[in-house]
């Protein structure tokens, strides 16, 4: 019973704390500019959750006419669907974990590669310029930030000698790994950001020269689906900068799943500040920052790395 | 539970495969083999590949074919390429294609008959990690590795010189 049960209480509260962010994220922006943000429905705000979501599900779901219909409801559809897969390999404590996949690093790769077709398809089958000048961007970003997430990655597989989420988070209840891998801590961050197209990296949808980029003909849920995908992303890029990085859920006096919900949360409002305090860069600034700095640091982090493991054998 | 999730899997194959060669539509057509190689990606996971599944969606599904929807999408017409397309098929062109994967039918159909003693079956099955793909790669196959590097190279080194020249023209 309790093998149905957990997945599912996992992926109610996934979902809940996706949307409860879009409150959490307007509210702490607001803070840190020096305004309110929304305040009005129910304590704090609070309740404006729930009435941005009766908002989206009474909306009218519009498909245009000139669309691919079939893929352009599918489009959506897949975001969510590789974000919610991409939770089954994390290990929130020692006893709580979905799957304990021993390929899981690659899975969680393979993840991340397959949600590029969400922007992809979204902006083909909207049959519209900006949508698909939004996922021509959108997918030449993804594509090649996640060279530079791969490599940066496997400086953390040669220390733990394992492909396996949980062995990683075992191997660090010595030392943390962003002290030994703290390059690949700083790629693997942007190549994150850039991964689930947020601020300053959401040149996709930059408003002020593309419209909404991809998602432009959405309207209804299924924008809410590409809206609630992207927090998820950056929940499940928390997650695993905590896992890979910082320990999981190692940590002293606390319980092992607060400590990790903790440090999730953290980078979460990391992410937020990021998208407050930075500017957006141009694009091929974007694309020619990522192949000229991004691609060699994590060559380099990965070559001394190596040479340091054979060196101490 | 093993051999009917192969079955499966293998079917979703052959109808995505099949329908990725009769689409008209060239998107639809190349949605349809990433489904093969999801499909086939699954195959190999079930007969103790995990890495080489890994591998088949991160660089198959992931990278090359996202490249190929990418310029097709960039070069699609509508309505009118669909039209094109349709005129430009026909049976016949695919005679030496049926010709050539009838023999690879046969084949299969011979390793899968019991003379063949390779089936593989769970208590036959041998996991395949990325360790010992690893030290396949850097021992045994070392050579052909470099010789992929040295194309991989030369091929980036004339992907740079084209874009260079066209870069030149522009200005």
């Amino acid at each position: 019973m309790s093998d149905i049960l957990t997945p599912l209480i996992i992926l109610v509260v996934l979902l809940l704390s996706a949307a409860l962010l879009t409150w959490v994220e307007r509210r702490v922006l607001g803070l840190w500019q020096d305004r309110y943000g929304p305040n009005r429905v129910g304590p704090f705000g609070l309740l404006q959750v729930v009435a941005d979501m009766i908002k989206l599900f009474t909306k009218e779901d519009w498909i245009p006419p000139f669309a691919d219909k079939v893929i352009f409801v599918i489009a959506p559809m897949i975001v969510m669907t590789m974000m919610l897969l991409g939770f089954a390999i994390i290990p929130f404590s020692s006893e709580l974990q979905i799957v304990d996949f021993d390929h899981g690093l690659l899975f969680f790769l393979a993840i991340s590669s397959l949600s590029v077709y969400s922007v992809m398809l979204a902006g083909f089958s909207s049959n519209s310029k900006y949508a698909l000048f939004g996922a021509l961007r959108a997918t030449a970003q993804m594509i090649s930030y996640e060279v530079f997430m791969g490599l940066s990655l496997m400086g953390v597989v040669i220390l733990s000698n394992s492909f396996s989420l949980r062995d990683i988070v075992e191997a660090q209840t010595e030392q943390w790994f962003f002290i030994p891998q703290f390059l690949a801590l700083l790629v693997f961050m942007i190549a994150g950001i850039a991964e689930s197209h947020r601020a300053p990296f959401d040149l996709p949808e930059a408003e002020h020269e593309i419209v909404a980029g991809f998602h432009t003909e959405y309207s209804s849920m299924k924008f809410g689906m590409f809206f609630i995908g992207e927090y998820l992303g950056v929940i499940l890029i928390s997650m695993m900068i905590v896992t890979l990085f910082f320990g999981g859920w190692h940590g002293p006096w606390l319980p092992p799943l607060l400590w990790f919900l903790l440090k999730t949360a953290l980078f979460v409002l990391f992410f937020i500040l990021l998208r407050a305090a930075t500017p957006r860069p141009r694009y091929d600034q974007l694309m020619s920052f990522g192949w000229k700095y991004m691609l060699p640091l994590s060559l380099i982090n990965l070559m001394i790395t190596a040479a340091l493991t054979l060196w101490n054998q | 539970m093993t051999s009917m999730l192969f079955y499966l899997a293998a079917g979703v194959a052959i109808i995505a495969a099949l329908l990725t060669v009769t689409r008209h539509n060239a998107v639809h057509a190349l949605l349809y083999l990433v489904i093969t190689m999801l499909a086939i990606s699954l195959i190999f996971f079930l007969f103790g590949a995990p890495f080489a599944a890994a591998l088949q969606i991160i660089i198959y599904a992931g990278a090359i074919m996202v490249l190929f929807v990418f310029v097709t999408m960039m070069l699609h017409q509508g309505e009118l390429s669909v039209k094109q397309e349709s005129q430009l098929y026909r049976p016949a062109q695919s005679l030496g294609a049926i010709l050539l994967s009838t023999i690879l039918l046969f084949e299969v159909i011979y390793l899968l008959s019991p003379q063949a003693a390779v089936i593989i079956t769970p208590d036959t099955r041998v996991v395949i990690g990325a360790k010992e793909i690893g030290l396949k790669l850097y021992t045994s196959y070392l050579l052909l590795v470099e010789i992929a590097a040295l194309l991989l190279l030369t091929a980036l080194i004339g992907a740079f010189h084209l874009g260079r020249r066209h870069q030149e023209n522009s200005k």
